[in-house]
């Protein structure tokens, strides 16, 4: 069978050389690429997504409708959440599983190549169909509102909303198909191509993370798929699985969107847990504490992530068994985040610290982390969460979870594995103002929430009561603060790209201890092919 | 296999950059889009679009698979490889089963949490604040908002022992046959293991219109339809997407039989054959549990 489109270049295809032109890209079979492309898909939708977040801030600067309509409003709440979950962190933990798992386990690449630039070439097409969901009111007139449900799609809103969930739901399919796919070569790749001699438990813990990651994903990534097809059914076949009237339940949704949108919130914090993994050793130039706790601790954390996803919907009226049960199930889950965070600090105990940007951004999530974990605890607690609920206070609580859990982790990863990538070191006084910069107007921008939420402003709503002005616009001053900093990062990321100082194989001297990967054994930047022959672990 | 560890000594084989990936993107894309139209009434463009899509799908399945089989006969996959692509079908089967799981979680939800609630049964009961006098009985031939217009109840239900218990025969009737061919394949009997296939190949075409048959049949005499409320979403979701399954497997196994009739495979190296095998076996387990839970209990 002949490939019919791959046509000219096919003479000179054992060149080792990267392929020229757009072609290296599209066609790509090679990690690193699908992996900067994953990078870069990540970082673009960041300021998407961020841009989103801004519109929010501005519109709640002050009481009344400033902007637009509320129904834009709740458009934007809900693609914010959409674009930063699915189109920015799963992606850019995803290109640094690319990049780095097959270099740290010695792999010549991912198991899968064609497969794996089939899950990265998904997301653009996906976040078309989002775009296109975003645009639809205004390219179809009379085909209904804005999608305004809020990124949980609950019906039986979702089901009177326009030809927009539509393709919103056609875009959450292409999203799943895409983890799915990602997380299977991820798996595929962890257990069948390690080098000779790289155990399981000599991983470095980032692999460990990211292949309960994988797993997690495999396990409710189609839960999703099915919920949303099911609700396209409701919309359009005339199945009555969310309507009471022909014996469904609104609430199944519910419980189906929240068993996959638990779990979720680990598959975005375990690849930075991963990260973590990897930073507090190096700038303490001390060995994992527990290396194996931790990773018996992050598969705990996935196993009991599954298992308590109903804490999100305490107010809806179940029994109090179930109820019970799952409050129980969900205060347990401290123990393996205390023990992650725990080991994390007892490896920094009298080491030889340093504090390179990577570290700052580890010790910041190790500190606002734990805030997210005590307001978790909070939240947990049913009687109180019937106060708390559907709150600003909410959206304090999983902001500290996802930004300092999830997206500084990334930042550390960024900053750590820059050298590597780029074969440039960052300028060290730049990483450390983006890091001040960040953190602090972080906090500025979702720590008055705590407050608002608690004196009982309600999430997802255009307008507020003039009693929460003060809150909001401190919120929205360090919203524009912290969206701001994120200029400097693309500038740090560019500025690195373009050139500076050269960074050397092993730019971090601790990196080498404790259970390091084989990515510092190759030069930086790695060359385009490595480990073609497997290397021997000792 | 001594076959494969001789081979882990090669190079673990990255194929050169491909265009099939970014093809398939494109049909799914058009897939989707396409469909968005179609159900939202918009003319002629959507079924163009999907049709488009579809057609892309074939040329992807013909160019992809073919490019793919290609460098297994020349023997560009070594054992390390092979043991990427049977552990990446594991873990595909793992997800589908996922996938049914969350509809069968839906049943039993539906049958054992909702419904007994609607039907005034225990704390919970909203019987006397939605719809009065509701009784709960499955299958659901009575609808909690009697006046309803959206829905219409079915009016007989589905029995298990007619036609859904010769489907459960025929399929695991196709399993044995299919198991049959694999021992023609390890014996390296090419005849056995292609009338073996060709009779898995009919019995799965012949599943398909019982199937078939009996959607009419739910149709046109039991009034069993998608508008049924629940039972009627519940059956034809479960079916549906096992027949999907079906449709699909059946037409795995119609490449594998070609590939088999023109000798692609041998007693070491028949990767595609397994992963159709697992396919199917994974296909007939999940009609084991509609078996049980959909039409008998």
């Amino acid at each position: 069978m002949s490939v019919a489109t791959a046509h000219d270049d096919h003479h000179d295809s054992h060149d080792h050389g990267p392929p020229k032109g757009w072609q290296r890209w599209v066609y790509s079979t090679n990690h690193k690429d699908i992996g900067t492309m994953y990078l870069f898909f990540a970082l673009f939708m960041l300021f998407f997504g961020g841009a989103m977040a801004m519109y929010i801030r501005a519109e709640l600067f002050m009481p009344g409708v400033q902007l637009a309509n509320p129904d834009f409003y709740n458009n934007m709440v809900t693609d914010h959440a959409l674009v930063m979950v699915f189109g920015m962190v799963m992606p850019a933990a995803a290109g640094m599983a690319n990049w780095m798992i097959p270099l740290m386990i010695g792999a010549p690449d991912m198991a899968l190549p064609r497969l794996n630039n089939l899950s990265f070439w998904l997301l653009p097409a996906a976040a078309l169909m989002l775009i296109l969901s975003i645009l639809a009111p205004y390219l179809f007139p009379g085909s209904g509102g804005p999608v305004n449900t809020g990124w949980t799609l609950l019906p039986p809103l979702s089901i009177q909303n326009g030809i927009g969930m539509d393709f919103t739901i056609f875009a959450i399919h292409m999203l799943g198909i895409s983890s799915i796919l990602a997380s299977i070569n991820i798996v595929t790749t962890i257990l069948n191509m390690r080098a000779p001699g790289m155990t399981m438990m000599k991983m470095p813990l980032f692999v460990w993370a990211w292949f309960f990651t994988a797993l997690l994903l495999i396990a409710v990534m189609p839960v999703l798929a099915g919920a949303v097809t099911m609700l396209l059914f409701d919309r359009h076949f005339g199945t009555s699985f969310f309507d009471a009237a022909g014996g469904g339940d609104p609430i199944l949704f519910q419980h189906l969107f929240w068993f996959f949108g638990h779990p979720e919130v680990y598959v975005l914090l375990l690849p930075s847990i991963g990260v973590l993994g990897l930073v507090i050793p190096t700038f303490a130039r001390k060995p994992l504490f527990g290396y194996k706790a931790l990773v018996y601790g992050m598969g705990v954390l996935a196993v009991l992530g599954m298992v308590v996803w109903a804490h999100h919907q305490y107010t809806i009226g179940m029994s109090l068994f179930a109820t019970n049960y799952f409050m129980i199930g969900t205060i347990l889950i401290s123990i393996p985040v205390g023990l992650m965070l725990m080991n994390f600090i007892f490896t920094m105990w009298r080491g030889s610290m340093t504090f390179e940007t990577p570290m700052l951004f580890g010790i910041a999530i190790i500190l606002m982390f734990s805030f997210a974990g005590v307001t978790g605890v909070m939240l947990a607690v049913v009687p109180a969460d019937m106060q708390y609920h559907d709150t600003m206070f909410v959206v304090a609580h999983f902001h500290y979870a996802l930004i300092p859990g999830a997206v500084f982790g990334l930042y550390a990863g960024v900053f750590y594995w820059l050298p590597k990538w780029t074969g440039h070191m960052y300028d060290e006084r730049l990483g450390k103002i983006f890091f001040w910069w960040t953190t602090i107007s972080f906090n500025i921008t979702f720590f008055p929430q705590h407050f608002s939420g608690l004196a009982g402003m309600p999430r997802r709503i255009v307008d507020y009561s003039i009693q929460y002005t003060e809150f909001n616009m401190i919120s929205s001053i360090g919203g524009f603060l912290f969206g701001l900093s994120h200029l400097l990062f693309l500038y740090i990321i560019i500025q690195t790209i373009r050139g500076g100082k050269k960074a050397p194989d092993k730019p971090w001297e601790g990196s080498q201890i404790g259970t390091p990967g084989l990515e510092w054994t190759l030069p930086s930047p790695p060359p385009f092919h490595s480990f073609t022959q497997a290397p021997v672990v000792k | 296999m001594s076959h494969a560890t001789h081979s882990d000594q090669d190079a673990y084989f990255i194929p050169e950059p491909s265009p099939w990936p970014i093809v398939a993107v494109a049909s799914v894309f058009l897939t989707f889009l396409g469909l968005v139209f179609l159900i939202n009434d918009m003319g002629l463009a959507g079924s163009l679009i999907m049709v488009t899509g579809f057609a892309i799908l074939a040329y992807l399945f013909q160019g992809w698979f073919g490019a793919v089989i290609d460098e297994s006969l020349t023997g560009k996959y070594n054992g390390k490889v092979d043991r990427s692509f049977r552990q990446g079908m594991f873990w595909f089967i793992t997800s589908e089963a996922a996938f049914f799981i969350t509809f069968f979680g839906c049943l039993y939800y539906l049958r054992n949490i909702t419904l007994p609630w609607l039907g005034g049964e225990g704390q919970l009961a909203s019987s006397n604040i939605l719809w009065e006098g509701f009784q709960y009985s499955w299958p659901l031939l009575n609808l909690p908002d009697a006046d309803t217009t959206k829905y219409v109840a079915a009016k007989e239900a589905m029995g298990a022992w007619g036609l859904p218990f010769l489907n459960t025969i025929i399929l695991l009737t196709s399993g044995v046959t299919l198991t049959w061919a694999h021992w023609g394949l390890k014996k390296n009997n090419n005849k056995q293991l292609v009338r073996g296939l060709i009779m898995t190949i009919a019995l799965g075409v012949l599943f398909f219109c019982v199937q078939s048959y009996e959607y009419w049949h739910a149709y046109q005499d039991l009034g069993l339809t998608l508008n049924a409320g629940v039972y009627g979403s519940t059956f034809y979701m479960l079916t549906g997407f096992h027949g999907l399954h079906v449709t699909i497997g059946t037409i795995m196994l119609i490449v594998i039989a070609v590939r088999s009739a023109r000798h692609h495979f041998t007693e070491h190296n028949h990767f595609a054959f397994e992963a159709v095998a697992w396919y199917w076996h994974f296909v007939d387990v999940v009609w084991i549990a509609l078996f049980i839970f959909v039409y008998w209990l």
